[in-house]
Order: structure tokens, then C-alpha cells, then sequence
């Protein structure tokens, strides 16, 4: 494709990063009530350079660094949202939002409710998150179940550069707050991004990323790209995998997944997070709830373990790949797996058990 | 640690606090603070005290509810009306407050309506009031969180170039919050126009001051690089004074000010708390004598009014309020079950539909085999 008809219809080679910084910027030239705030997202441009040259065009006023203070962050933009800005805040390591929880879940997430509507909080709270970057502790972490867990708050993330460009605006342009988890492992994977194109699904639809008809393989976020890549892996060995980027991780578009797993009739999700009480709990119980009858097998989940992030030379352990998610694949299609024993099939994973 | 340890203060003496009118109805002087009252004329020190006596009145009238069973609970401000009225009738009716659950003098001054300000007490709904109706945040339970939000609200104010001021009321024990101290960070680093109002009370349920800090509390706003002003918070002109002078510095684009109001919970922390175990009858008493209704009685005589009339009319004004409280509250119609699901989100979400389409069905199910 030539320059001349990408600069005609809107098309970039961008990355992830690139391509959240095009959407911040769109956002911040359509509406002068959009701010952007965080720690060292002003001259720095973000420690992942997402906001990076954001201030010099839009102002110190509109680009705000912040002090060094999560709470503080998240609560004066609270206090932004009453006077009828729409904030976007940028917490800077998924591991550091903790402090902010309390602004977060007890006032942001709540205001709308406490006030029968009288005050919205339109704010976009921007999280990288996620391990494989080999970072020090605190660095790596995928807190989304605390989020998704909380009633008022909406909860998304991308997994790829167009939804990034597309998911930030249209989270921008929500009335609710809006978290907004960015793999940050993908931020400098590229792909051609249109810049003018409709989204072409609200922000809340899962989306159907590798149509299969034997398993259904459920990701997001970083995740997605080890999944289309598990699918491809599967497809080799002649197994057809669906996969599924659930994009919306509260609410959940269970439409597509519901319709994927009468298909397929066997199930498994991927996430880092680790497995307890986490979203693929959620997911398996209700696809167990709405589809039971359509089950070959119980749901599998292939997930990170119920352990504090490891060291990043343990990482490569604790996150699913590609491998382990094909075990997971070989487990709900009864073939020998790590999940049900070296017998495959139900009756060995029932001797099996658990402990 | 002893007792006395953790009540006293450590390092510099404690500055006295300012006060216009003492505790025996004496008119006290001090410059900046006489200029900013320079204008209230006598009669409208009689209606700082015709709206503290009606504070008084909410409070005995919702206490009263409160045990029989018409109210939840209820925080008392008893002790606190000097503060909450002067503070409140220095602002302007476009300023924006956020409070704590105890400012309901404050409420009562920005005009909230009476019913409206009890129905979270009485159980009906999370908060009461339209904040915009009244510029002023519905009460804020979690300790100190307000703060920050008033923060955020005066660099709003200070983006789009508005002169209007922000202003945060707060007891001292929501000093030790981190939220408290990140606010003074976030306000003095933007020179935000807000207002710090601390209600020292002594006691966050409790738990004495001295727990809190060891310092006077005015004084932490010096490590923020942050004017501060330590008044006396049961002189109802002093309360104003400071309050109108730190408006003043936020309007002209001076940045924050923070007011330490010395005062006293003269009640319980809420109708469920028992003080009596915590705390001596001896310094009850002697807050008692530093009244912040008597006072200005004693002060107005002073002047040569007749305290028998502007008292009298006063009550007057404050059964109608007791009235009109006891009515609100008696005849609040209980909320329709679909409350329980609206307002969490602005837009459609899909989760909480299905939870309430369920539950209306089992709704009709139910009443259906009722009939």
C-alpha cells in the first residue's frame, strides 16, 4: 500500500503503545474537558512513552504530572469528574494501583449509585499490567478480578493496536469508569492501525479472533497472541481451535462464548491472573450454567499459579505459553495431558482427583 | 505511654488559638481577623446564632428519632455549631463543599433539605441530596477521601479559570489518612483554590487527638508549605473570619489555606458510641463552659440587645425546623425494589440486566402464588 493511501484512509503501521497514544490524542483534541494525569506522563512522556508528547501539545493543564501519590491521583480526579472534566489517569505499574484501591472501588465505582445518578465519573484509568517484561516485583501483576469484582466499574483490555486505538476512545467517551488494563508485553508489537474507521464493535463485545469448531480457547489481553498461536500450533496437528478475545472483562459478552461452546462443547481459558477466584472461575461457572447440556467436558482453565509474581527468572514458569495451553487443549479433548493424568479420558482424571 | 503523654501535645507549645468572642461573651481583638467581620452588624451575629441554635435542634430532633426507632443512626454535632455555621455562611452559594457525615449545620447552611438530609440515616438511600442542587458533596463516610475530592474539584476550578474555592471538612483523625496528606500535597503543589477545614473535636470516636498528632494539627500544614491559621472553633465570628480570609486568598489566586478549628464533640461520636467510657465528666464540663450558643448571647448583651427577643425568635425558627425534620422523616415513602438496581452504570450492563430481569420474575412468581 502506498503512503499516499494510507494517509487517504487512515491507515498506520503503529504499535500497541503508538496506538493508544493516537487514540489519548484524538480524545484530548475533541473534548478540552479530557485531561490526562499520572506520575512522569507530562516531559517524559510515560515510563512506557504512551503519553509521550502529549503535554507539548495539549499544555501543562492538560497533560498533568502528577504528584507521587496513587490515591491522591485517582481522588482528585474524583473531584475532576464533579467539576465536569473526564480524566484519563495513567497508574504507572499494575503492582502500584493498591494504593488507589480505596478511590477506586469505594468513590469511583460508587459515586453514581450513592448519588442516584446525580454524579457521573467518567474516568479512564489506565493500567499496564501483566508479567513477561522481565521486571523487578511489583511490576508484572494482573489485578483485573479485584476490578471485575466490583459493581459500577467497567473493565477492558485490548490485545491488539487497532482495539487499543479504539478501546481508549470509546472508554474515553463512556459516562462510567472505565479500567483500562494495557498488556504491556505488547506495547511495541506493530500492525496497521486505521485511524478513521467506526469501531467496528462497542466496547463491551467479545470478539471471535480464530474460528475453529472442536475447542474453544477463551483469552485477553496479553494473552490473545499466545492463544492465536496455540490455535495455529493445534491447527498443524489437525484440531480446530475458536478462539475468543473476550475484550470486555466486566461486563462480559457471554453472546459469543455461549455460541462458541454449543459449537465446540469443550472449553478452555487463559489468563496470567492466578487461577483462584479469578476470571476464568467466572467464566467457567457460567458457561457451565448457560450451556451445561452442550459440555463434553468440564471447563479447563490454563492459568498463572495462586502465588505472589515470581522473580523474573521464574516468570517463564508461572505464565501460561503456548505448550501449556495446548495441554489444557489435550485435556478437554481427552487426549493425554498434565491436567487429567497420563490415562487420558474422564474416568482417569476422576481417579486422578484432586487433593 | 500514659494518658497524659498521648493527650499533650510534644515539641513547640501549642498556639493559642485566635478568638474574637471568649467564652464570657468578651470581644477579643485581632487585626486581620477584625477586618474580615468589620461588616456583620449586630443583627447578623444574631443570625449566625439563630442558625446554630437550629443545628442544635436537628440534632436533638434527629437523636430523638434515632431512638424511637425512626432513624438508623445518627452523628451528633453537638459542641460543633460555631464552627460549621461561621465556616459555612463565609462561602459563597457556587463554591463547592465535601464533607464528612457530621457537617449537617453546613448542609442545613447550604440549603439542603431537611428530609433530604436524613434519608441515608433512615436507610432509604446511599446519600440524600443532589450535590449540584446545593454545591455541595453528599457525606462522605470513608475517613478523609472527601478530601482529595475537593482537591481535585479546585484544580478544576483553577483549569478553567472559575473563582470559586473548593472547600474539605474533615475531623482530626482523618489527619493521619493518607488521602488528608496526599490532598495537602495535590492542593499546595497546584496552589488549588481549597480550603482545609479541620474540625479538631478531640476525639475520633475514641481515640484523643494527641493520638492523631503530636503537634497542634494547624501546624502539619506547615510541612506542606501551606498557610494555616489554628482558631478557636466554638466562636462562631472567628469561624467566619478565618473561613472568609482563606476564600479570599484562594479567589485572588493565592493557593490553599488550612483552618484548625479547636472545638468539642460534646456528644456521643454517634447515637451507637458510649463517650462516658472514654472520656472524664470533668472535661465535659469544662467544654461545656466554652459553649458556642451561650457565648454569643453573653456577647450580644454586651452590645445591648435584648437576648429574650432574638433567643425567642430563634427557637421559634428552629421547632419549625423539628417540625418539618419529623415530618420528612415519618412520611419518607420507602424506595421501589428497582432501586436496588439502578444508577450503578450510566450505560446498559449486560450482567447486572440479567440479575434484574431474574429477580423481577421471581418477583411476579412470587406475588402470583400469593394471590
Amino acid at each position: 500500500m502506498s503512503t499516499q493511501q494510507s494517509e487517504a484512509t487512515g491507515l498506520r503501521t503503529l504499535t500497541f503503545g503508538q496506538s493508544i497514544n493516537r487514540g489519548l490524542r484524538a480524545a484530548l483534541a475533541e473534548d478540552d474537558k479530557v485531561l490526562v494525569m499520572g506520575e512522569d506522563v507530562g516531559t517524559l512522556g510515560g515510563v512506557f512513552r504512551i503519553t509521550d508528547g502529549l503535554q507539548k501539545e495539549f499544555g501543562a493543564q492538560r497533560v498533568l504530572d502528577s504528584p507521587l501519590a496513587e490515591s491522591g491521583i485517582v481522588g482528585t480526579a474524583v473531584g475532576l469528574a464533579y467539576r465536569g472534566f473526564r480524566p484519563v489517569v495513567e497508574i504507572q505499574f499494575d503492582g502500584f494501583v493498591y494504593p488507589a484501591f480505596d478511590q477506586i472501588v469505594s468513590q469511583v465505582a460508587k459515586l453514581r449509585y450513592r448519588t442516584r445518578g446525580h454524579v457521573a465519573m467518567p474516568l479512564t484509568i489506565r493500567i499496564p499490567f501483566g508479567g513477561g517484561i522481565g521486571s523487578p516485583e511489583h511490576h508484572s501483576e494482573s489485578p483485573e478480578a479485584y476490578f471485575a469484582h466490583t459493581a459500577g466499574l467497567r473493565v477492558v483490555s485490548p490485545s491488539n493496536p487497532q482495539d487499543a486505538y479504539t478501546m481508549i476512545r470509546q472508554s474515553i467517551a463512556c459516562d462510567d469508569p472505565v479500567i483500562f488494563f494495557e498488556p504491556k508485553r505488547r506495547y511495541h508489537e506493530k500492525a496497521e492501525v486505521d485511524l478513521e474507521a467506526e469501531a467496528d464493535l462497542p466496547l463491551g463485545a467479545a470478539r471471535v479472533v480464530v474460528p475453529g469448531d472442536q475447542v474453544t480457547l477463551i483469552a485477553y489481553g496479553p494473552l490473545v497472541k499466545t492463544a492465536i498461536d496455540a490455535a495455529t500450533a493445534a491447527a498443524d496437528e489437525g484440531v480446530s481451535v475458536e478462539v475468543i478475545d473476550v475484550r470486555s472483562l466486566s461486563p462480559v459478552d457471554f453472546g459469543p462464548l455461549e455460541a462458541s461452546v454449543r459449537k465446540t462443547g469443550r472449553v478452555v481459558i487463559t489468563h496470567e491472573a492466578g487461577q483462584f477466584a479469578g476470571l476464568g472461575a467466572e467464566l467457567a461457572a457460567s458457561l457451565t450454567e448457560r450451556c451445561f447440556y452442550h459440555l463434553e467436558q468440564p471447563p479447563v482453565r490454563v492459568t498463572g499459579f495462586d502465588i505472589p509474581y515470581p522473580p523474573s527468572k521464574l516468570e517463564q514458569h508461572h505464565l501460561p505459553d503456548l505448550d501449556r495451553i495446548l495441554d489444557g487443549v489435550d485435556s478437554v479433548l481427552e487426549r493425554t495431558s498434565s491436567l487429567n493424568g497420563a490415562a487420558a479420558g474422564p474416568s482417569a482424571a476422576r481417579q486422578g482427583g484432586d487433593a | 505511654m500514659s494518658r497524659e503523654n498521648v493527650m499533650t501535645p510534644a515539641g513547640t507549645a501549642a498556639a493559642e488559638p485566635i478568638c474574637l468572642v471568649a467564652p464570657d461573651g468578651t470581644r477579643r481583638h485581632h487585626e486581620p481577623f477584625d477586618a474580615a467581620v468589620a461588616d456583620v452588624s449586630d443583627d447578623a451575629v444574631a443570625d449566625l446564632y439563630a442558625d446554630m441554635v437550629a443545628a442544635r435542634r436537628i440534632d436533638t430532633e434527629a437523636t430523638a428519632l434515632q431512638r424511637q426507632g425512626e432513624l438508623a443512626l445518627w452523628p451528633p454535632l453537638l459542641g460543633q455549631e460555631a464552627a460549621q455555621v461561621g465556616s459555612a455562611r463565609a462561602l459563597r452559594q457556587d463554591d463547592f463543599v465535601f464533607t464528612s457525615y457530621r457537617e449537617n449545620a453546613v448542609a442545613y447552611c447550604r440549603g439542603v433539605k431537611l428530609e433530604e438530609m436524613l434519608t441515608v440515616w433512615r436507610g432509604n438511600a446511599s446519600s440524600g441530596w443532589d450535590p449540584f442542587s446545593v454545591n455541595m458533596a453528599t457525606p462522605q463516610i470513608i475517613i478523609g477521601a472527601q478530601t482529595l475530592h475537593a482537591t481535585g474539584y479546585a484544580m478544576g476550578i483553577k483549569f478553567d479559570g472559575g473563582d470559586q474555592a473548593a472547600v474539605a471538612y474533615f475531623g482530626d483523625g482523618a489527619v493521619t489518612q493518607g488521602d488528608v496528606n496526599e490532598a495537602l500535597a495535590f492542593a499546595a503543589s497546584y496552589q488549588a483554590p481549597a480550603v482545609f477545614f479541620c474540625q479538631n473535636n478531640q476525639w475520633a470516636i475514641s481515640e484523643p487527638v494527641g493520638l492523631q498528632s503530636r503537634v497542634p494539627i494547624a501546624q502539619r500544614a506547615e510541612g506542606f508549605g501551606m498557610e494555616h491559621v489554628r482558631i478557636d472553633g466554638n466562636d462562631v465570628l472567628a469561624s467566619l473570619a478565618a473561613t472568609r480570609i482563606a476564600l479570599d486568598r484562594a479567589r485572588a489566586g493565592d493557593g490553599p489555606t488550612f483552618i484548625e478549628a479547636v472545638t468539642y464533640r460534646m456528644g456521643p461520636h454517634t447515637t451507637a458510641d458510649d463517650p462516658t467510657r472514654y472520656r472524664s465528666k470533668d472535661e465535659v464540663e469544662e467544654w461545656s463552659g466554652k459553649d458556642p450558643l451561650k457565648r454569643i448571647e453573653a456577647y450580644l448583651q454586651t452590645r445591648g440587645m435584648a437576648v429574650d427577643g432574638f433567643r425567642e425568635a430563634a427557637e421559634h425558627r428552629a421547632d419549625e425546623v423539628a417540625e418539618a425534620l419529623r415530618a420528612g422523616v415519618t412520611g419518607m415513602a420507602d424506595p421501589e425494589w428497582e432501586q436496588v438496581f439502578e444508577n450503578v452504570y450510566a450505560e446498559d450492563h449486560a450482567w447486572l440486566r440479567r440479575q434484574r430481569e431474574q429477580y423481577g420474575r421471581y418477583l411476579e412468581l412470587v406475588e402470583g402464588e400469593g394471590q
